[in-house]
């Protein structure tokens, strides 16, 4: 399944993306979907610290993300 | 519920004249207002300008349900939150709460409510710029 991922603020810079369109082997919840992330970029060492946005919800670590779904990496908010 | 809120994330300069216009109303009696000011420096360092980037969809969506429940949570009758994107220079404003109410009590909870859950949900990420260099503010707790 294909999956759309938006980066923002230091993950933006991280990565050096504003956003990638990934193939997942398989479904997997947040919290797997962070192991893939921090394998494919080493550098989200915090990755387990920022929060998931799915379809611009928040969702929590075992929520399973489904093909088509657009996922964004809510680093640490810092608005106001 | 909608004609009880402004919500507003831009590019454009914050209007604190407008905020407190679409709240004021007759059956009120009293306004509260707080007004984020891009300050000049953070731990001890000069801060040139400051950055700010949004996931601007989801982010009106944040905006709209903080209103949305302070509607609900506090006895007021209106509120604006208005949030500004991209360069600001010091003394620019990034943030305009206001709130309406009968009694002041609910407007000064229902505006301190709301700034901090901005402050804590809505997916805006500032960026301090200063003479030796950038950093995003938070981005390592």
């Amino acid at each position: 399944m294909t999956i759309n991922t938006l980066f923002f603020g230091v993950v933006m810079d991280i990565t050096g993306l504003r956003k990638a369109a990934l193939t997942l082997e398989k479904e997997m919840t947040i919290r797997e979907f962070q192991e893939y992330l921090l394998e494919k970029y080493p550098g989200l060492i915090d990755i387990n610290n920022f929060a998931f946005a799915v379809n611009e919800s928040y969702v929590k670590d075992d929520f399973k993300i489904q093909d088509k779904d657009v996922v964004a990496i809510i680093p640490p908010v810092s608005g106001g | 519920m909608e004609d009880r809120i402004s919500v507003l994330l831009t590019p454009k300069k914050l209007n604190q004249q407008k905020c407190y216009d679409f709240v004021q109303d007759a059956s009120c009696g009293g306004i509260v207002t707080f007004t984020g000011t891009v300050r000049n420096h953070t731990s001890g360092k000069e801060v040139k300008q400051l950055e700010f980037s949004a996931y601007t969809s989801m982010a009106v969506k944040e905006l709209i349900k903080i209103a949305e429940r302070a509607l609900k949570r506090f006895d007021i009758l209106k509120i604006a939150l208005h949030h500004a994107e991209g360069l600001l220079q010091v003394g620019d404003i990034p943030v305009i709460i206001a709130v309406s109410s009968s009694h002041r009590k609910a407007a000064f909870e229902a505006c301190e409510y709301a700034i901090n859950t901005l402050k804590e949900t809505v997916p805006i990420w500032k960026k301090e710029f200063f003479e030796d260099g950038e950093v995003w503010v938070n981005a390592h707790p």
